[in-house]
């Protein structure tokens, strides 16, 4: 063992427990493992609690002709059926008051799922079964299921977005090479482990209190508010943890706990709505589906000369968050490359299936995988590798290095990052034994890919980039901490406790982690974004330093010191020449009268975004990573195994790495299994038929890389961030792309590496042997011909 | 008459001993715990037995061992529990406050994120903790399969399964200082009487013999015979369908039992996967390498050979690998029992060859031939815990270079498993080449006409279907070649 020289060990000793930059286990893991930690629908139930559950259409586009609820209002412990005529407010459950989601459908179904009434009964069991009684008469209505008919038909839910800089056109037209494609990638269902639910509890004067399962509990308050009729002072909103978010409890929480709010509001009992699993998948978003075209020019070494894509996206029914959504795709359209010359535009459209919603990553995977493509087909036309394509295009570090929205990239860490991650997965040599090993094989053949991912932080919605929190310090000198951040499993609570431990340098365990509510730090945004930890760890701090700023001066005067001799150590102060524990401080303060509680704010600086002019400066600073994904493919069935994945992710300076290291592996294992086995299938009725985990199958155990090496790229942020960390939620979703090209590689061994397989997700076996076998055909025409 | 009744449900709730009379035939467990014990850290996360959130431990005997189970909770019925003890995640923890082994573990290494999949997890670890003392890696995956994370991308939790067993050996966990004595009261709980609940008219019977359950199904000929309920459990809680009468075979010894008659094995129709898996092994190795993908230990654990062919399901796995082996049937009715091929069992979708009153005895697996090779695939989008896009199962034996005996049967490819006889007779008799296997690929288009549905293409399932013909071919006659992804991969050459 090394000797610690004595300043380290002082250091050491003076390291409080839960610092930040060091592994802490998440807050809630000793309850999470003994089964202690409540969700909602472990929640005590208050006496009288009536259950709620949800009718819904079957049909995908249709007129209600009529709707028969006799039945339902007669089944056994009804107590009362809700349609939209029961809404003292407005029939609204959208994100931004657009009008467009109405919470029951009252005369028009758009989607085969949308809820048209609630039913409230005395057991789930029998609002369940109630629920299904209903007669309703429909008259149907052509309906658009796919991303071909809705452009068809051209309907769109929110305004597009165009991005351009130079002249696409003439750039592509000039160039030495030109390739166009197109590519479809498919959608993806979040599969949080705890579905949707709210409980709501009536209070006096029309208050209501929702527990709701939200990763936006201010958009719940507004929502319940605006269908109530009530000013949101009357409705508080709580969540202590979500069983998993992804984005799906973003904004499609608000429905659920309208729903409850509704029926508590009506019967002045509490209420709760929870759907089965298979109703969950019906009535809730997902990620978009695209189809993407590509026109690209390029010379003869691969140099991109200029770009235009198309992104259009299957959006559903509604708008929810699809502007950004798709917006996020064409932000992410370029990944890590410069385009000399660019154009970009979105196409959301409007569709009978259920609105499209945020998903981990937000439309920028869907922007990371097609300019993946793009590189893929640069580098089968030259008969290169695409990781030389890959470097050759990467954005520069003083020149070429201006994105397609015109923010110059300052913080460009890939270049040195992928070097190192070449290197240490010993890239180029396995590149090599591999083809010998393909060569030699019939039936089976490897495949081996290294992608990049650069992802931008920040709201491209400026005003979201705002923070609260709220700290106080009780007598005992305990801290009680509040942020406007939600608990979804990423570890947010734990990463905020410790930067408010660290600023007061007490132990952790002396920070009291509680429930997010509307109650306490108000107008918060979503924890989306990725920005969490950025926001509210920041907002925080800034509560606790004023209540420190008070604890200072109070010292100094107290005990007659300069301010700037009051120093906190570990669970204690020193002042001037004396050391007192940290709770005799807050004793002495609080007897001098100083206010020992505090809110915090905090704003991102530096961003600003004009959509109209696609023009700004839209994210903070960017986070990047790369991987580099082994598989092996069967080419009698398609199927395939990750064998090895090798992944060197940039957090900046980490708040806790071992927290951000379960960030990186799941979110890896997430986006591997969105390109490859988690598939929805929707059937000529539009209705969808991957609905429960039977038939939706996200990554199981033994479906992670055989070889799983993940490291972090421990460089501090270059802008001031939260101990110059930075987010860490979507970016490594990035990282299963590798997969992908893992495969694509793969299969293109069988035309001996010559024609680009465009291989699109999600790559499910069947999808791999039709590309072997179109490959194979391809290339059996090519010889041919030749 | 099915002999003495006895009126209440009884079962240990870890130490506790719980006599039920009023209750619902299928209740489940889950709901049981969460709505009236309120015992909520065990989780709902499907209610179809796919997710693994509310696996709990099910402790049984077996040959008077102390046998621990993960099984779930959600589609499992509270009467089936029955001379069991339940184990739930609130157990583990010890009085002082100490977690346990398992639990200590996944916090050590960061194996839960959001928290929801955990005690389901920790279920699952704690079964393979008490029943292994060194699982390899890939049997520590085989034991999560059925746990779904879709936070952590299951690395740490997988090394909280090493972990485990650094923080103390199983041996001295009080659960295995204890089990004699659970053992014990277990003894003491089993009886001869059939169990006889239920609430409002329906009834449950859980028999002991099986001429109690042949004399109940002809009393009750309309009842629905549960096994495991992996598939029933499903009926009730997506389709929350109604059923009347209830009789669960689980308890009936002579039905778990596996007699080696010399010839065959004769498999007693409640015999689960999980006791069936190694037998079958021993004697098709590949029906163990299909068995292990059957479901996941939770499944496996509850799900049973006679009830994955009683059921008629065109998609189980069973039964393509068992109609390649050439395994047949007992059905009896009453004192009556008959004997048919397993394949002629299928009639058409939805509609087998069982009488009223009449049930699934036994399964009569006939050892192979020495000169047999026999292979079985299952396709599907995921290999663990999926249902079959396509399954075959082949049973070939070439003798001087050609093709003496061939049993082709496939699953997901109609309305009912089904032997490919267009592709049986291509081969019969031809040379064993890459020639004859192309025209029993080509023949294939003629024994089927699958459909298109959320787990394939008619297409795919045309061509894999085909192309494992081909897998056949090369596992037989190309000994270097790679042809398996997961699994024993020796097995492909045995």
């Amino acid at each position: 063992m090394l000797e610690l020289t004595p300043a380290e060990s002082l250091r050491q000793a003076e390291r409080i427990e839960g610092a930040v930059h060091h592994d802490r286990r998440h807050d809630s893991a000793h309850k999470h493992v003994s089964g202690e930690a409540v969700y909602i629908d472990d929640m005590p139930e208050p006496a009288g609690l009536l259950h709620v559950y949800l009718g819904l259409a079957s049909k995908a586009h249709a007129r209600i002709r009529a709707m028969d609820l006799t039945a339902v209002q007669a089944a056994p412990g009804v107590v009362r059926v809700f349609t939209a005529a029961d809404i003292p407010g407005h029939n609204d459950v959208g994100c931004d008051g657009r009008g467009d989601e109405p919470m029951f459908a009252t005369n028009l179904v758009e989607f085969a799922g949308q809820p048209i009434f609630a039913v409230a009964a005395t057991t789930r069991d029998e609002a369940r079964r109630a629920a299904g009684l209903a007669v309703v008469d429909y008259e149907e209505l052509p309906a658009v299921l796919d991303i071909a008919g809705a452009r068809h038909k051209g309907e769109l839910v929110v305004t597009p977005m165009r991005l351009a800089r130079g002249d696409a056109a003439t750039a592509i037209a000039a160039a030495p090479r030109r390739i166009t494609g197109r590519m479809s990638i498919g959608g993806q269902e979040h599969f949080y482990l705890e579905g949707q639910i709210a409980l709501a509890i009536p209070g006096e004067d029309g208050e209501v209190t929702v527990y709701s399962s939200t990763q936006h509990p201010s958009e719940v308050q507004h929502v319940v508010a605006h269908v109530l009729d009530l000013p949101s002072g009357a409705v508080t909103v709580e969540v202590r943890r979500m069983g998993g978010g992804f984005g799906g409890k973003e904004t499609q929480a608000n429905f659920f706990a309208a729903v409850a709010a509704l029926v508590a509001r009506k019967t002045g009992r509490a209420a709760k709505l929870r759907p089965d699993r298979d109703d969950d998948m019906r009535i809730t978003g997902k990620r978009h589906d695209f189809e993407v075209e590509y026109d690209i020019g390029f010379d003869d070494e691969g140099r991109i000369a200029g770009v235009d894509f198309t992104f259009a996206a299957r959006c559903g029914y509604a708008a929810d968050l699809s502007g950004p959504v798709t917006d996020r795709a064409l932000f992410h359209g370029d990944n890590c490359y410069f385009y000399p010359a660019v154009h970009m535009r979105s196409e959301p459209l409007k569709t009978n299936t259920v609105s499209n919603t945020a998903f981990r990553g937000f439309g920028g995977p869907q922007g990371v995988v097609a300019a993946e493509r793009m590189i893929e087909e640069i580098a089968f036309a030259l008969g290169k590798d695409p990781l030389e394509i890959r470097r050759l295009n990467f954005y520069g570090t003083a020149d070429r290095n201006v994105t397609p929205y015109h923010q110059t990239v300052t913080d460009n860490v890939i270049h040195d990052l992928v070097a190192r991650l070449a290197s240490d997965s010993d890239y180029h040599a396995r590149r090599a034994e591999i083809r010998a090993w393909n060569a030699r094989r019939r039936w089976q053949r490897r495949g081996l890919a290294l992608t990049p991912v650069k992802f931008g932080i920040s709201f491209t919605k400026t005003e979201a980039n705002q923070a609260g929190a709220l700290v106080h310090i009780y007598k005992d000198g305990s801290i009680h901490l509040n942020h406007g951040g939600t608990e979804m499993g990423q570890g947010l609570y734990t990463k905020v406790a410790q930067v408010v431990a660290e600023e007061f340098k007490v132990d952790l365990s002396r920070v009291h982690i509680t429930a997010t509510t509307t109650g306490k730090v108000p107008n918060t945004s979503p924890t989306a974004a990725s920005s969490g930890a950025d926001l509210n760890g920041m907002a925080a701090r800034a509560a606790a330093r004023t209540i420190k700023e008070r604890l200072v001066a109070f010292a100094a005067e107290h005990w007659r010191v300069a301010p700037e001799a009051v120093r906190f150590l570990r669970n204690r102060v020193a002042i001037g020449g004396q050391e007192i524990p940290f709770p005799e401080l807050v004793r002495a303060a609080y007897t001098a009268r100083v206010s020992l509680s505090s809110t915090g704010f905090y704003k991102t600086p530096k961003i600003h975004w004009d959509r109209a002019a696609g023009r700004g400066h839209p994210f903070y600073y960017f986070a990047y990573g790369a991987a580099a994904s082994e598989v092996v493919v069967d080419l009698l069935t398609g199927e395939y195994r990750v064998e090895r994945t090798d992944i060197l992710h940039d957090c900046g300076r980490s708040l806790n790495p071992a927290i951000d290291r379960g960030q990186i592996e799941g979110a890896f294992v997430q986006g591997m299994g969105w390109l490859t086995t988690e598939e929805l299938w929707w059937d000529a009725e539009g209705r969808l038929r991957t609905h429960a985990p039977s038939t939706y199958k996200i990554p199981a155990c033994s479906d992670r890389p055989r070889i799983f090496d993940v490291r972090l790229y421990d460089t501090p942020n270059r802008e001031e961030t939260i101990y110059r960390s930075k987010a860490v939620g979507e970016p490594p979703f990035m990282l299963g792309v590798s997969v992908l090209h893992a495969l694509s590689d793969a299969v293109a061994s069988v035309a001996d590496y010559r024609l680009c397989p465009r291989l699109d997700p999600p790559a499910t076996p069947e999808k791999v042997l039709a590309a072997i076998e179109d490959l194979r055909d391809r290339a059996g025409r090519g010889s041919a011909a030749s | 008459m099915p002999g003495p009744m006895r009126d209440h449900v009884r079962f240990l709730l870890g130490d506790e001993l719980r006599e039920i009379r009023d209750v619902d035939p299928t209740m489940t467990v889950l709901d049981w715990l969460r709505t009236v014990e309120r015992r909520v850290g065990t989780k709902e996360g499907c209610a179809e037995g796919d997710c693994g959130a509310c696996t709990v431990v099910v402790g049984r005997l077996d040959g008077g061992r102390l046998r621990h189970e993960a099984v779930n909770a959600c589609i499992r019925f509270l009467p089936t529990l029955d001379g069991c003890q339940l184990l739930t995640v609130e157990h583990l923890k010890a009085e002082d406050g100490r977690l346990h082994p398992v639990q200590q573990a996944l916090v050590d290494r960061h194996g839960s994120q959001c928290g929801f999949c955990t005690p389901g997890f920790v279920m699952s670890l704690f079964a393979l903790y008490q029943n292994e003392e060194r699982p390899t890696p890939e049997r520590i995956d085989d034991a999560l399969a059925g746990n779904l994370c879709r936070c952590t991308g299951y690395a740490p939790i997988a090394a909280a399964a090493e972990r485990m067993y650094e923080l103390g050996a199983p041996a001295d966990d009080r659960f295995s200082v204890r089990r004699n004595e659970v053992a014990r009261r277990l003894a003491a709980l089993a009886d001869e009487a059939t169990v006889a609940v239920g609430r409002d008219g329906r009834r449950f019977f859980a028999p002991a013999s099986a001429d109690a359950l042949a004399a109940l199904c002809l009393e009750h000929p309309d009842a629905c015979i549960v096994a495991g309920a992996t598939d029933v459990g499903l009926w009730v809680t997506k389709h929350q369908r109604v059923l009347p009468t209830v009789i669960y075979t689980g308890r009936v010894r002579d039905l778990r039992t596996i007699v080696d008659t010399g010839e065959a094995l004769s498999i007693g129709a409640a015999v689960t996967y999980a006791d069936a898996a190694a037998p079958l092994a021993r004697l098709y190795p590949d029906v163990g390498e299909l068995v292990r993908r059957i479901g996941a230990e939770q499944v496996r654990n509850m799900g049973t050979v006679g009830g994955n062919i009683a059921n008629g399901s065109p998609i189980g796995d069973g039964p393509p690998a068992l109609i390649a082996a050439g395994a047949r049937l007992v059905l009896r009715r009453g004192d009556e029992r008959r004997t048919l091929p397993l394949e002629d069992f299928f009639i058409a979708y939805g509609r087998q060859d069982r009488r009223p009153g009449e049930f699934v005895e036994r399964i009569i697996v006939p050892k192979p031939n020495p000169a047999d090779r026999f292979r079985a695939y299952k396709i599907s989008k995921r290999f663990d815990q999926d249902i079959s896009a396509v399954c075959g199962a082949f049973r070939l034996r070439v003798e001087n270079g050609r093709v003496a005996d061939v049993r082709l049967a496939y699953g997901g490819m109609a309305g009912t498993p089904k032997r490919a006889s267009e592709a049986e007779k291509a081969l019969l008799g031809q040379p064993w080449t890459e020639a004859s296997v192309h025209a029993a690929m080509a023949a294939l288009a003629r024994d089927f006409t699958p459909l298109t549905d959320w787990r394939a293409s008619a297409g795919y399932r045309q061509r894999v279907a085909a192309n494992l013909l081909m897998k056949l071919y090369v596992e037989t006659t190309e000994p270097s070649a790679e042809t398996r992804l997961v699994g024993d991969r020796s097995l492909a050459h045995a």
